[in-house]
Protein backbone atom coordinates (compact mmCIF):
# COMPACT_ATOMS: atom_id res chain seq x y z
CA UNK A 1 0.00 0.00 0.00
CA UNK A 2 2.60 2.13 0.75
CA UNK A 3 4.66 1.63 -2.48
CA UNK A 4 1.41 2.76 -4.43
CA UNK A 5 1.20 5.81 -2.55
CA UNK A 6 4.87 6.28 -3.11
CA UNK A 7 5.06 5.75 -6.56
CA UNK A 8 1.47 8.27 -7.17
CA UNK A 9 3.64 11.01 -5.30
CA UNK A 10 6.68 10.42 -7.48
CA UNK A 11 4.59 10.43 -10.50
CA UNK A 12 2.91 14.09 -9.88
CA UNK A 13 6.54 14.69 -8.80
CA UNK A 14 7.88 13.91 -12.51
CA UNK A 15 5.24 15.17 -14.46
CA UNK A 16 5.68 18.37 -12.44
CA UNK A 17 9.50 18.32 -13.48
CA UNK A 18 8.94 17.74 -16.77
CA UNK A 19 5.93 20.93 -16.90
CA UNK A 20 8.79 22.90 -15.62
CA UNK A 21 11.75 22.06 -17.55
CA UNK A 22 9.04 22.34 -21.10
CA UNK A 23 8.26 26.15 -19.53
CA UNK A 24 12.12 26.59 -19.36
CA UNK A 25 12.42 25.69 -22.92
CA UNK A 26 9.33 27.57 -24.60
CA UNK A 27 9.14 30.69 -22.14
CA UNK A 28 10.38 34.43 -24.03
CA UNK A 29 13.11 35.80 -21.16
CA UNK A 30 14.80 35.19 -18.54
CA UNK A 31 13.00 35.65 -15.83
CA UNK A 32 9.56 34.10 -17.21
CA UNK A 33 11.63 31.05 -17.39
CA UNK A 34 13.06 31.34 -13.87
CA UNK A 35 9.94 31.82 -12.19
CA UNK A 36 8.25 28.52 -14.47
CA UNK A 37 11.40 26.60 -14.00
CA UNK A 38 11.65 26.87 -10.04
CA UNK A 39 8.06 26.86 -8.79
CA UNK A 40 7.65 23.89 -10.81
CA UNK A 41 11.27 21.85 -10.18
CA UNK A 42 11.25 22.52 -6.64
CA UNK A 43 7.77 21.11 -5.98
CA UNK A 44 8.58 18.20 -8.26
CA UNK A 45 11.64 16.97 -6.06
CA UNK A 46 10.01 17.66 -2.98
CA UNK A 47 7.21 15.39 -4.14
CA UNK A 48 9.48 12.60 -5.73
CA UNK A 49 11.73 12.69 -2.50
CA UNK A 50 8.70 12.46 -0.12
CA UNK A 51 7.30 9.77 -2.56
CA UNK A 52 10.53 7.97 -1.67
CA UNK A 53 10.23 8.74 1.60
CA UNK A 54 6.80 7.05 1.86
CA UNK A 55 7.77 3.96 -0.27
CA UNK A 56 11.14 3.48 1.55
CA UNK A 57 10.36 3.90 5.16
CA UNK A 58 12.44 4.01 8.08
CA UNK A 59 16.03 5.87 7.64
CA UNK A 60 15.09 6.55 4.31
CA UNK A 61 11.99 8.70 5.30
CA UNK A 62 14.57 10.74 7.64
CA UNK A 63 17.07 11.74 5.33
CA UNK A 64 14.25 12.19 2.37
CA UNK A 65 12.14 14.73 4.76
CA UNK A 66 15.44 16.42 5.14
CA UNK A 67 16.48 16.56 2.02
CA UNK A 68 13.35 18.59 0.74
CA UNK A 69 13.04 20.87 3.29
CA UNK A 70 16.42 22.41 2.53
CA UNK A 71 15.69 21.95 -1.21
CA UNK A 72 12.14 23.65 0.12
CA UNK A 73 14.35 26.37 1.72
CA UNK A 74 17.42 26.97 -0.76
CA UNK A 75 15.51 26.76 -3.93
CA UNK A 76 13.74 30.19 -3.90
CA UNK A 77 16.77 31.84 -2.17
CA UNK A 78 18.97 30.70 -5.28
CA UNK A 79 16.14 31.91 -7.56
CA UNK A 80 15.74 34.98 -5.92
CA UNK A 81 19.25 36.00 -6.33
CA UNK A 82 19.89 34.89 -9.68
CA UNK A 83 16.89 37.29 -10.98
CA UNK A 84 18.84 39.84 -8.87
CA UNK A 85 22.15 39.48 -10.18
CA UNK A 86 20.67 39.22 -14.03
CA UNK A 87 18.60 42.96 -13.27
CA UNK A 88 21.88 44.16 -11.55
CA UNK A 89 23.90 42.50 -14.79
CA UNK A 90 21.55 44.48 -17.05
CA UNK A 91 19.72 41.98 -18.62
CA UNK A 92 16.64 43.67 -20.53
CA UNK A 93 12.89 42.32 -20.48
CA UNK A 94 10.61 40.75 -23.17
CA UNK A 95 9.68 43.45 -25.17
CA UNK A 96 6.21 42.91 -24.39
CA UNK A 97 5.96 42.55 -20.11
CA UNK A 98 4.50 45.71 -18.99
CA UNK A 99 6.24 46.70 -15.57
CA UNK A 100 9.15 46.60 -14.42
CA UNK A 101 8.99 47.71 -10.02
CA UNK A 102 12.51 47.03 -9.41
CA UNK A 103 13.80 49.15 -11.68
CA UNK A 104 13.70 52.13 -10.01
CA UNK A 105 15.33 49.96 -6.56
CA UNK A 106 17.94 48.64 -9.15
CA UNK A 107 19.20 52.08 -9.79
CA UNK A 108 19.31 53.09 -6.19
CA UNK A 109 21.13 50.38 -5.87
CA UNK A 110 23.52 50.61 -8.66
CA UNK A 111 24.32 54.38 -7.26
CA UNK A 112 25.17 53.08 -3.38
CA UNK A 113 27.27 50.81 -5.33
CA UNK A 114 29.31 53.51 -7.22
CA UNK A 115 29.54 55.90 -4.59
CA UNK A 116 29.96 53.18 -2.03
CA UNK A 117 33.28 51.58 -2.81
CA UNK A 118 35.63 53.97 -1.44
CA UNK A 119 34.00 53.56 1.86
CA UNK A 120 33.45 50.15 2.34
CA UNK A 121 37.30 49.78 0.89
CA UNK A 122 37.99 52.31 3.68
CA UNK A 123 35.61 50.43 6.37
CA UNK A 124 37.29 46.86 5.39
CA UNK A 125 40.93 48.94 6.06
CA UNK A 126 39.91 50.25 9.06
CA UNK A 127 38.69 46.77 10.35
CA UNK A 128 41.41 45.08 9.17
CA UNK B 1 8.57 -1.80 -10.02
CA UNK B 2 8.38 -1.18 -13.60
CA UNK B 3 7.12 2.51 -13.16
CA UNK B 4 10.67 3.43 -11.51
CA UNK B 5 12.19 2.83 -15.36
CA UNK B 6 9.11 5.40 -16.74
CA UNK B 7 10.38 8.01 -14.20
CA UNK B 8 13.92 7.36 -15.08
CA UNK B 9 13.02 8.00 -18.52
CA UNK B 10 10.96 11.21 -18.14
CA UNK B 11 13.72 12.85 -15.68
CA UNK B 12 16.09 12.08 -18.40
CA UNK B 13 13.84 13.81 -20.62
CA UNK B 14 13.25 16.81 -18.40
CA UNK B 15 17.04 17.25 -18.50
CA UNK B 16 17.68 16.97 -21.92
CA UNK B 17 15.01 19.75 -22.19
CA UNK B 18 17.68 21.73 -19.62
CA UNK B 19 20.57 20.82 -21.47
CA UNK B 20 18.84 22.63 -24.78
CA UNK B 21 18.49 25.93 -22.47
CA UNK B 22 22.18 25.62 -21.51
CA UNK B 23 23.10 24.96 -24.88
CA UNK B 24 20.74 27.67 -26.81
CA UNK B 25 20.27 30.05 -24.30
CA UNK B 26 21.00 33.78 -25.87
CA UNK B 27 22.34 35.34 -22.39
CA UNK B 28 24.60 33.98 -19.57
CA UNK B 29 21.63 34.41 -17.05
CA UNK B 30 19.37 31.78 -18.86
CA UNK B 31 22.43 29.13 -18.60
CA UNK B 32 22.78 29.44 -14.90
CA UNK B 33 19.15 29.00 -14.51
CA UNK B 34 19.52 25.84 -16.90
CA UNK B 35 22.06 24.69 -14.34
CA UNK B 36 20.30 25.53 -11.38
CA UNK B 37 17.43 23.20 -12.48
CA UNK B 38 19.68 20.45 -13.31
CA UNK B 39 21.12 20.46 -9.83
CA UNK B 40 17.40 20.38 -8.51
CA UNK B 41 16.52 17.59 -10.95
CA UNK B 42 19.79 15.56 -10.05
CA UNK B 43 18.93 15.05 -6.42
CA UNK B 44 15.42 13.70 -7.97
CA UNK B 45 17.14 11.29 -9.39
CA UNK B 46 18.72 10.48 -6.66
CA UNK B 47 15.55 9.81 -4.84
CA UNK B 48 14.67 7.59 -7.11
CA UNK B 49 17.82 5.47 -7.48
CA UNK B 50 17.48 4.83 -3.91
CA UNK B 51 14.25 3.98 -3.79
CA UNK B 52 15.50 1.82 -7.04
CA UNK B 53 18.42 0.41 -5.23
CA UNK B 54 16.64 0.30 -1.72
CA UNK B 55 19.83 1.84 -0.20
CA UNK B 56 19.11 4.84 1.89
CA UNK B 57 23.25 6.24 0.88
CA UNK B 58 21.71 7.52 -2.00
CA UNK B 59 19.82 10.41 -0.51
CA UNK B 60 22.84 11.28 1.09
CA UNK B 61 24.41 11.78 -2.01
CA UNK B 62 21.64 14.14 -2.60
CA UNK B 63 21.97 16.26 0.18
CA UNK B 64 25.06 16.76 -0.88
CA UNK B 65 24.04 17.83 -4.34
CA UNK B 66 21.43 20.32 -3.25
CA UNK B 67 23.80 21.88 -0.97
CA UNK B 68 27.12 22.02 -3.63
CA UNK B 69 24.12 23.45 -5.85
CA UNK B 70 23.27 26.10 -3.79
CA UNK B 71 26.48 27.75 -3.25
CA UNK B 72 27.48 27.31 -7.10
CA UNK B 73 24.35 29.17 -7.72
CA UNK B 74 24.43 32.06 -5.32
CA UNK B 75 28.17 32.32 -6.37
CA UNK B 76 27.31 32.47 -9.90
CA UNK B 77 24.46 35.48 -9.02
CA UNK B 78 27.19 37.38 -7.59
CA UNK B 79 29.32 36.72 -10.44
CA UNK B 80 25.89 37.95 -13.06
CA UNK B 81 25.30 41.00 -11.00
CA UNK B 82 28.87 42.40 -11.15
CA UNK B 83 30.10 42.77 -7.62
CA UNK B 84 33.76 41.63 -6.39
CA UNK B 85 33.32 38.79 -3.71
CA UNK B 86 34.63 39.50 -0.92
CA UNK B 87 31.21 41.11 0.29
Amino acid sequence: MSELIGSILIGIGVAFDLLGTIGLVRLPDVYNRLQAATKCVTLGTCLILVGAGVAGGGSMAARSIICAVFILITSPVGAHALARGSHLGGVKLWEKSLVDKYEEDAQQIKRGLQQGEGNSAAARGESS
Amino acid sequence: MTSVSVFFGLLLLAAFLCLYRLWKGPTAPDRTVAIDILGTLVVGFCALYAIHTRKAFYLNVGIAWALLSFVGTIALAKYLEGKPYDE
